[in-house]
């Protein structure tokens, strides 16, 4: 088994504020997508990013938010183990981001041994 | 008046864990079966001399007065012990003469808990520390714990005779654990509880009372480190508030004959209402800290359990605690109990569509495929049922799906 990043991006709507039952059909849509992936026991861990950060760039200067030059963010990861990316690809089947406008990048772990 | 013939036993179960703990603090563990012998003593002095000039006044109190005066002897009479074992009593430079045996409550409450924590060393293998549980914070007999585990004598003294062997070598003392390693110890401590009450609940030995007295155990241990300041913890209680509500479906699980019912057959007037409360009070008692544990989850997957009539909001909350709970800790019987709940919060056809994804291979796994394709493709169904039915391991197992098949290849008219 090798182990995978799934990354999810997609465009902020900054007029978007949803409802606390929103919210709430939202988380249960994400963990039980995460529940799938954990019933078949291919769950490492997992992050949601929060929407304020600063950018720190070459010449020192801090920005404001993380989505200053880009129109993407990336609002959360998954790690996972799948035989090949192919496996990892599949497991992304279904992930609430596709039915948000947004999309996941699968990508493989390197493992450096020093 | 009760007989000593009925007492002595019922004595045995309550006192024999109080005295060895406390005697075996004072001893040091090493010499633990030196605990056991004078207690043991003392029991075959009692049923003797009970038996003849009748019951005591107050037997417990006659029990720990003889242990005492029997310890005192030993320690006198053995010059071996004094001289080369005993040194850490000698620290504390009282003679054995005016030695205080402490039998008090909280001694005997503090020595079993501190018992609890040097059985459930990671030096004792699991099956090992459940054991000698068992024995020594239980006061089990060889002949019981033999039957529990479905072995014979021989195999659990062999059991027990290393689990003590490895406490001695390993130098493991009987002490509350420091304050930074508290968490990882009582990790084990309530696996090991845990295990206990499954021990009883699933385990595939017909001994019902046997069972019922396994989960009673582990339920009042688990109740025991409650009691304490520092091992009442957040998930001891989600622990123990899981234990009483499966505790609470003990009298409606077994049929008249016997077999187990399972939890769609059984009447629930028969669950036990006092227990489900109970565990309403602990679970709502464990709701503090920062750490959701999975005995949190468990219990409060039980607790929807506890409610028969079937809703969309009882099955989305078992779904959601049983997504995270294969988070935290994945098992292969979560996983089919989680696809379980999604057939009923969300679709059968979803919940089939995951289920292919499982791979698993055993008969729990086919059972729920089978249950799946029951309502949508009975020629599925049966052959999933069929599956099941050839990997099942006990022969309990098998006339539970033998009955299931035989429904379904009815109402398909097969």
């Amino acid at each position: 088994m090798q182990e995978f990043m799934m990354i999810f991006r997609m465009a902020p709507a900054a007029d978007f504020q949803p409802t606390p039952e929103q919210i709430q059909e939202s988380i249960q849509q994400w963990q039980s997508w995460i529940g799938g992936i954990a019933a078949q026991g291919k769950f490492l861990s997992t992050n949601q990013l929060g929407f304020t950060g600063n950018t720190l760039h070459a010449d020192g200067v801090i920005t404001d938010g993380p989505y200053a030059e880009v129109k993407e963010i990336v609002g959360g990861y998954i790690l996972v183990k799948a035989e090949n990316l192919e496996a990892a690809t599949e497991l992304a089947q279904g992930c609430p981001i596709l039915f948000m406008g947004g999309h996941v990048e699968i990508r493989e772990i390197m493992q450096i041994n020093l | 008046m009760e007989s000593s013939t009925e007492l002595i036993p019922h004595l045995f179960r309550t006192e024999f864990r109080k005295i060895v703990s406390v005697l075996s603090k004072l001893f040091g563990l090493a010499h633990i079966e030196v605990a056991e012998d004078i207690v043991s003593d003392t029991f075959m002095l009692a049923a003797e001399t009970w038996g003849k000039k009748g019951l005591p006044d107050n037997p417990t109190a006659w029990l720990y007065t003889v242990a005492k005066n029997k310890t005192k002897d030993y320690l006198k009479r053995n010059q071996l012990f004094s001289e080369k074992i005993s040194v850490e009593i000698k620290h504390t430079s009282t003679p054995f003469v005016e030695l205080e045996i402490d039998l008090s409550t909280k001694n005997i409450a503090d020595s079993q808990l501190q018992m609890m924590f040097a059985i459930c060393s990671p030096v004792i293998p699991e099956e090992a520390q459940i054991g000698l549980a068992l024995r020594i914070l239980c006061g089990f007999g060889i002949d019981e714990i033999s039957a529990a585990f479905l072995s014979n004598k021989e195999t659990i003294n062999k059991r027990l005779f290393r689990a003590k062997e490895a406490l001695r070598v390993q130098k493991v003392s009987m002490a509350f654990p420091q304050a930074s390693e508290l968490e990882n110890r009582l990790q084990a401590v309530l696996t090991t509880l845990y295990l206990l009450f499954n021990e009883g609940y699933y385990s595939a030995s017909q001994h019902a009372t046997l069972r019922k007295d396994l989960c009673i155990e582990a339920l009042r241990l688990t109740v025991m480190l409650s009691e304490n300041d520092t091992t009442n913890q957040p998930q001891v209680r989600a622990l123990i508030a899981l234990m009483c509500f499966h505790a609470s479906r003990f009298e409606a699980r077994q049929g008249t004959d016997g077999q187990i019912l399972l939890y769609q057959e059984q009447d629930t007037a028969l669950w036990d209402q006092a227990l489900i409360t109970t565990g309403e009070i602990y679970l709502n008692q464990s709701a503090t800290g920062q750490k959701l544990s999975k005995y949190h989850l468990e219990a409060a997957i039980a607790y929807w359990h506890t409610r028969p009539q079937d809703s969309a909001e009882k099955w989305q909350n078992i779904l959601q605690y049983y997504n995270l709970l294969l988070q935290i800790e994945y098992s292969p019987v979560a996983a089919l109990n989680r696809t379980f709940a999604l057939a009923k919060a969300v679709s059968t056809e979803k919940a089939i569509q995951e289920a292919l994804k499982l791979k698993q291979d055993n008969h729990l796994y086919y059972a729920l495929l089978g249950q799946l394709y029951s309502t949508v493709d009975h020629s599925a169904a049966i052959e999933y049922f069929e599956r099941a039915i050839a990997k099942a391991k006990t022969e309990n197992d098998r006339l539970v799906l033998l009955k299931r098949l035989e429904q379904l290849r009815v109402d398909s008219g097969a």
